[in-house]
C-alpha cells in the first residue's frame, strides 16, 4: 500500500513536470472528451499542411475539409486543409485549391466586388463569390466567400497595410482559412473602406462601404441549426511535440448531447473580442485566444531566437520556462494558466513535428492565446449575439 | 509650435507633477516616422480625428483618435522629430502613411519574415534602423514602430505603447 502511494506520488509528479495544465485547480483541464461522432462534427487534423511538399511546413496549424458548392446545386468540390481560425470570422478559399463557377458579388452598380482581408502576419485579396457551404454535416446555404487569388493587382489602399500576400498555397500554409471566431462578420459594423473594393473591368478598384449583410459572415451563424458558436476540441500534445493530432471542430454550444458546456468557464470578450490577461504583474487588456495563431506570443524578457536565425521572433530559452498568467473576462471571471515556453530552435530541429504544446514568441501589446492553448483541453467559442447556456456571447469558454 | 506654449506647459507640468494634457478638437495633425513636426501638418489631412497632447520630460505624445476606432501616439522629441509611433484600432494603420520613408523597408522586412514560413502569428521586424512590431486579429490590431537610434536618452522601447 505504501508502495503503492509512493508510487503515485511519483506518477503525479512526474506529469506534473510534464504537462502543461499542473498547477492548480483553476487551471486543471480536466474537459477534454473529445466527440467523434455526430452532424455536427467536422474532425480536425493537426498537420504540416498543404504545402510541405513545397518545403513550407506549417506548425500547430488545425486543418478541416470544406465543403464548397454553386448555390442551390449538387456542383461541389472538397477542399482540404483548410485552416481552423477562430481569430478571424468568414470563409476564404485559394482559388488555385478548387474550379466552380460561383456567381460574383455585384456592387449597386454592378462591378464586382473584390477584398482585402488583413491578417497579422498577411493580407488576403480576391473575389466575394457566392456558395453553398457544408462543413460535417452543417450546411450555410447561399452564403459569400472570399476565393482568394486574383489577376487583378490590389489597389493602393490595400497595400497600404505593408502587409507580405497571403495569396498562394505556399504563403498561406492552408487551402483556405474557416473564420468561425466571436464576430458574426468578418468586417462589422463601420467598415473601413480599405477592407472591400469594387472593381470595374477597366480602371481601377474603388473601396466601398460593405454593409453587415454583404460581408462574409460567419458560416455558423447561417447553419439551420447548432449556429450560437464552436468547440475546437483537441488531444495534449507531448513537450518533445507530435508529428500529427487529430481532434475534432463541434458546432454549436449546448444545441445537443455532444456540446454542452460541462462545467467550462466563461470568460467573456469585449467588443474588439479582447479579454485581460495579466502576466508578470502587467495587464494586457487586448488579450485573446486564436487557434490560427501558432504559439504563445507575449511580452517576456525570455531570450529570442536570434534575429538571423529560422525562428526569429520566437523564443529560445536554454531551459524551458514554466510559466503562469491569469486570464479575467469581461464579466469579471478569473483563472489561471499554466504554460511552457520551450526553445523553439529545438523543437523545429525534428522536421517532421508539426504539433507543439510549448512554442512561444515574441508580441508587445497584448497576449496572443494560439492553437498551443487548445491542446489538451476543449475551448468553447460562443459567437456575438448568439444565445447558450452560458449566456449571451461573445466569449470563450474552457 | 508657438500655439504649444511651451512656458506655460511647463510650469503646469511643474504643477501637475507629471504630465499636463491639452485637447485640441478636429485638428489634423500626423507625422510620419523620422519626419519634423513642422512638416507634418501637412501630412495626414484625410484622418479626422481629435488629437490629445501629452507632453513628457524629453518628448511629447501626440494621440489622434479617429471616428473609425483607431488610435495612433506619435512620440516627437524636443527637437521636434517623430522617433516612434504605436497605433491600436480594429484594421491595421496605413503604413504608407505613418512609416513615410521607412515604408519599404518595412515592407520588404516584413516580406522576408513572410519568406521564413513560420506560419501565422505576430510581425516582429528588428532592425539596426527600424523596428517595427505589430499583432491581434481582425477587429484588434495593435503595434509600434521606432528607430533605435532616435530615442532620445532614457527613453526606453517599452515606453512606446
Amino acid at each position: 500500500m505504501k508502495e503503492l502511494r509512493t508510487f503515485l506520488i511519483f506518477s503525479v509528479s512526474v506529469a506534473c513536470t510534464f504537462s502543461v495544465g499542473c498547477g492548480g485547480g483553476s487551471s486543471s483541464k480536466t474537459n477534454n472528451v473529445i466527440t467523434t461522432s455526430g452532424a455536427n462534427v467536422a474532425p480536425i487534423t493537426v498537420n504540416a499542411g498543404p504545402a510541405a511538399g513545397d518545403g513550407f511546413s506549417a506548425v500547430n496549424a488545425a486543418f478541416v475539409s470544406v465543403e464548397v458548392c454553386v448555390p442551390g446545386t449538387s456542383n461541389c468540390k472538397t477542399i482540404d486543409d483548410v485552416l481552423v481560425d477562430t481569430g478571424s470570422s468568414g470563409l476564404r478559399i485559394l482559388s488555385s485549391a478548387f474550379s466552380l463557377p460561383l456567381p460574383p458579388q455585384n456592387a449597386g452598380d454592378g462591378n464586382p466586388v473584390y477584398e482585402c482581408f488583413p491578417f497579422v502576419s498577411g493580407y488576403t485579396w480576391g473575389p466575394v463569390q457566392t456558395a453553398d457551404v457544408e462543413i460535417g454535416g452543417e450546411k450555410a446555404s447561399s452564403t459569400t466567400i472570399e476565393v482568394i487569388g486574383t489577376s487583378i493587382t490590389p489597389p493602393s489602399g490595400c497595400l497600404d497595410f505593408g502587409l507580405p500576400p497571403s495569396n498562394s498555397v505556399d504563403t498561406l500554409l492552408a487551402n483556405g482559412i474557416l473564420g468561425i471566431g466571436l464576430s458574426a462578420q468578418d468586417c462589422g459594423p463601420g467598415c473601413p473602406t480599405s477592407i472591400y473594393y469594387e472593381c470595374p473591368a477597366s480602371g481601377s478598384c474603388q473601396g466601398i462601404s460593405e454593409s453587415l449583410t454583404q460581408q462574409l459572415q460567419n458560416p455558423v451563424t447561417l447553419f439551420a441549426a447548432d449556429n450560437n458558436g464552436v468547440i475546437i476540441e483537441l488531444p495534449a500534445v507531448p513537450t518533445a511535440g507530435e508529428r500529427s493530432v487529430s481532434g475534432s471542430l463541434v458546432f454549436g454550444i449546448g444545441t445537443q448531447s455532444n456540446n454542452g458546456l460541462d462545467g467550462a468557464k466563461v470568460y467573456t470578450a469585449d467588443e474588439s473580442g479582447s479579454f485581460t490577461t495579466t502576466f508578470s504583474g502587467t495587464a494586457y487588456s487586448q488579450s485573446f485566444i486564436d487557434s490560427g495563431s501558432n504559439g504563445f506570443f507575449f511580452p517576456s524578457t525570455i531570450t529570442q531566437c536570434p534575429g538571423n536565425s529560422n525562428e526569429p521572433g520566437f523564443y529560445c530559452p536554454a531551459t524551458t520556462q514554466n510559466l503562469s498568467a491569469t486570464n479575467q473576462g469581461a464579466n469579471g471571471v478569473k483563472g489561471t494558466v499554466n504554460f511552457s515556453v520551450a526553445d523553439a530552435a529545438t523543437l523545429f530541429a525534428n522536421p517532421s513535428d508539426s504539433a507543439f504544446s510549448d512554442l512561444g514568441g515574441t508580441f508587445s501589446g497584448a497576449f496572443d492565446w494560439g492553437l498551443p492553448f487548445f491542446y489538451g483541453q476543449n475551448v468553447f467559442v460562443a459567437i456575438e449575439g448568439a444565445s447558450t447556456p452560458g449566456g449571451p456571447g461573445p466569449y470563450w469558454a474552457y | 509650435m508657438s500655439e504649444e506654449r511651451p512656458s506655460s506647459i511647463k510650469s503646469r507640468v511643474l504643477v501637475a507633477g507629471t504630465a499636463l494634457v491639452i485637447l485640441v478638437a478636429a485638428l489634423p495633425l500626423w507625422a510620419s516616422l523620422g519626419g519634423d513636426a513642422s512638416s507634418v501638418q501637412a501630412d495626414q489631412l484625410h484622418m479626422q480625428g481629435t488629437r490629445q497632447m501629452t507632453t513628457r520630460q524629453s518628448y511629447t505624445v501626440h494621440e489622434i483618435r479617429t471616428a473609425t476606432g483607431m488610435v495612433v501616439r506619435e512620440y516627437a522629441s524636443s527637437a521636434g522629430t517623430v522617433f516612434a509611433i504605436a497605433w491600436h484600432g480594429p484594421w491595421p494603420p496605413d503604413m504608407r502613411q505613418l512609416l513615410g520613408s521607412y515604408f519599404e523597408q518595412y515592407v520588404q522586412a516584413a516580406k522576408a519574415q513572410s519568406a521564413a514560413r513560420m506560419g501565422r502569428r505576430p510581425l516582429m521586424i528588428e532592425q539596426p534602423g527600424l523596428v517595427v512590431q505589430s499583432g491581434g486579429h481582425p477587429r484588434a490590431f495593435s503595434g509600434k514602430a521606432y528607430v533605435p537610434d532616435m530615442l532620445p536618452t532614457g527613453v526606453r522601447a517599452e515606453d512606446i505603447q
